[in-house]
């Protein structure tokens, strides 16, 4: 199937090409990073994790959240996600793709990345992060390219897939929690010493992840001649409003407990985000814009006229990923960092470098992305041409 | 001394019997535990190593920098000039930062702004050990939390678990800032984590942390397991504090003051 991948308009190669150029640049500033040291970054002593593990975390939520699509089409028989389950699917392949590329930015010895298969230390939470992260990949791969490939044929999938697309729906979970408990289970951490994190971080996977899907539907629509459905945006937009309702609920409670218990060193996290601490304040800009799209986000998808609309729906998701891309890609680790241990402020802001290198990252999954989709809508296409639609 | 041909055979069974053993032994039991200094007959040893700090000891500028100076001496850590990649073992901060918890303002005047000396504190239960994936940073016989910088990847979950700051990233080569080679302690590499050792080096010789050994009696250092070790002897006649409430167990205790100094 992956010839289909091979053929393609000049805009295609145009996107692709684009996007090696891309991948190039932030490669040229990542063998820079290889050879000063992780230094060229704006990471400290006291914020010892930024941008690359921020997106990390995020992008394991994106990957979670196909599973928002599998447990309503094999578990509730929701026929209409059929078409689109692959969509899901496939972005969970690339958003993987895209965490494990941030990890290997984001270590001090790269080339020492096998050390944790030679020691392997079940008591260490990335031991466990690494083992749910590449079985996930490993899942969705085949999982993806099997009912695929079936579909092509206008076969049902084989009969061992389905055990594996069971056993996906406890693991999407896990990956995220198993993530969430990087955090949630530091001493010396408060703002993270939450034992609604986990909770907090599906909510908020299950809301950016679909989000992203809505909007990348609706691109597929415009440019191929698939058309994902009506009904099957509108469903994920329904579950978009659930999860980001929950998402912003979670983060009241935490902020609530913080407030009304008065315990300085879980509200000060908190005041370093929202209106700064002894003076520093470089995150409250950015950690208002996201309440700020929040809002605007909910009201536009609780009211059904607006949610219903096509347009408006896009608009709402994409704030909903921005959104929820400050508050976890960036405002959570930083937070967690400031103030530090002794109750001092160091900011951390992201240099260019280290900028240039994240949206490479983002390149290669979109480049990750942009192939498994045309494979995926070339077989579409292909049904459509030969007119046997009968999902 | 002759040997039968058939007792060769049965030796040379054996044997490649117990190399396929002790083969697979160490490839699926024993994997390589991280390097450890091996003590000598004069080493120092003890169960449990433990460090009192007593701040009326400390007087002048001069009696903190002098400890500060001749860890990161001998141990060669760089002095970058920034705070950005600073690497540090051993610093001060005043008491109301050391202890945050500890905030009282009525306490004895000068207690608050008073310094401190702060290092790792080589925790019983040191969540560093817990997170590390690789057992770069383990736990030693002796309760000493060492640091394997050829191990270490540099992921930095330590510096995260860690509620003390102790433990410093190298963002860059440290080398060239390394202002004189001390040629009988490792350099570190770029992209690893390093931190107080206890001076392990030392101990292997029989000789006291370095910086116990220039603080005119302000640092002892001692088994904390046995009761009749000096550390264990000022404890049980002065209060001590530590920042215990997180259930870490650390083993740095510090001595805040009493009449004499107020």
């Amino acid at each position: 199937m992956l010839e289909k991948a091979l053929t393609g308009s000049r805009r295609y190669w145009g996107w692709i090409f684009f996007l090696l150029a891309v991948i190039g640049v932030g490669f040229i500033f990542y063998l820079r990073q290889f050879a000063y040291g992780l230094g060229i970054t704006g990471m400290s002593r006291d914020v010892s994790w930024g941008l690359y593990i921020g997106q990390f975390t995020f992008l394991v939520g994106v990957a979670a959240s196909a599973v928002m699509l599998v447990i309503p089409y094999y578990l509730h028989d929701f026929k209409k996600f059929g078409k689109i389950l692959i969509l899901g699917e496939f972005l969970a392949v690339a958003a993987v793709v895209m965490c494990m590329l941030f990890i290997m930015a984001d270590m001090g010895q790269p080339m020492r990345v096998m050390n944790l298969v030679l020691h392997p230390t079940p008591n260490s939470v990335m031991f466990w992060d690494a083992i749910v992260l590449n079985g996930y990949l490993l899942l969705n791969i085949i999982i993806g390219w099997t009912t695929l490939g079936a579909d092509r044929k206008e076969l049902p999938p084989p009969a061992w897939v389905k055990p594996l697309i069971y056993l996906s729906i406890p693991w999407a979970i896990s990956i995220h929690t198993v993530t969430a408990f990087l955090y949630a289970g530091l001493p010396g951490r408060p703002f993270w010493l939450s034992a609604i994190m986990a909770a907090r971080f599906l909510a908020s996977a299950f809301a950016a992840g679909p989000a992203l899907l809505i909007i990348l539907a609706l691109i597929v629509r415009k440019l191929t001649k698939f058309d994902p459905g009506k009904e099957p945006i509108q469903a994920l937009g329904k579950i978009v409003t659930y999860a980001m309702i929950a998402s912003t609920f979670f983060l009241i409670l935490e902020v609530f407990t913080a407030f009304y218990s008065q315990i300085p060193g879980h509200m000060a996290s908190f005041e370093y985000l929202y209106a700064g601490l002894d003076g520093f304040g470089k995150l409250v800009p950015l950690m208002w814009l996201s309440t700020i799209l929040a809002v605007v986000a909910i009201i536009l998808l609780v009211n059904p006229n607006t949610r219903k609309n096509e347009s408006i729906l896009a608009f709402a998701c994409i704030t909903v990923f921005i959104s929820l891309w400050i508050d976890k890609g960036f405002g959570l680790i930083v937070g967690g960092f400031v103030p530090n241990p002794f109750e001092r402020v160091t900011e951390y802001w992201p240099t260019m470098p280290e900028t240039i290198i994240t949206i490479g990252v983002w390149a290669i999954g979109l480049l990750v992305l942009t192939v498994l989709y045309k494979v995926a809508i070339s077989v579409r296409e292909a049904q459509i041409d030969s007119g046997s639609n009968t999902h | 001394m002759s040997i039968s041909r058939r007792d060769f055979l049965k030796l040379a069974g054996i044997s490649s019997l117990g190399i396929g053993f002790s083969a697979t032994d160490l490839l699926w039991k024993n994997r390589a535990e991280a390097i450890e200094y091996m003590s000598s007959p004069k080493g120092l040893t003890a169960k449990r190593w433990a460090m009192v700090v007593d701040l009326r000891k400390f007087k002048t500028e001069e009696d903190y920098n002098r400890v500060i100076d001749i860890c990161h001496r001998i141990h060669n850590v760089p002095d970058f000039g920034n705070l950005k990649d600073e690497v540090k073992w051993i610093w001060t901060d005043t008491f109301e930062h050391v202890f945050p918890f500890q905030k009282n303002e009525y306490l004895p005047e000068g207690v608050q702004e008073k310094k401190a000396v702060l290092f790792c504190n080589h925790c019983d239960n040191p969540p560093c050990v817990r997170v590390c994936p690789t057992k770069a940073t383990f736990k030693r016989k002796d309760g000493i939390v060492a640091q394997d910088y050829h191990r270490c990847i540099g992921c930095r979950f330590c510096m995260a678990a860690c509620p003390f700051g102790s433990r410093s990233f190298n963002w860059r080569d440290p080398r060239p800032f390394i202002k004189r080679l001390n040629p009988k302690f490792p350099t570190r590499t770029k992209g690893v984590v390093e931190k107080c050792n206890f001076c392990v080096e030392r101990l292997a010789e029989g000789l006291k942390p370095a910086c116990v050994e220039v603080s005119n009696g302000a640092l002892t250092f001692g088994d904390l397991s046995d009761p009749n070790s000096e550390v264990r002897k000022i404890l049980s006649t002065n209060y001590s504090i530590r920042k215990a409430e997180l259930g870490t167990r650390p083993s740095v205790f510090y001595i805040i003051g009493g009449d004499e100094d107020a």
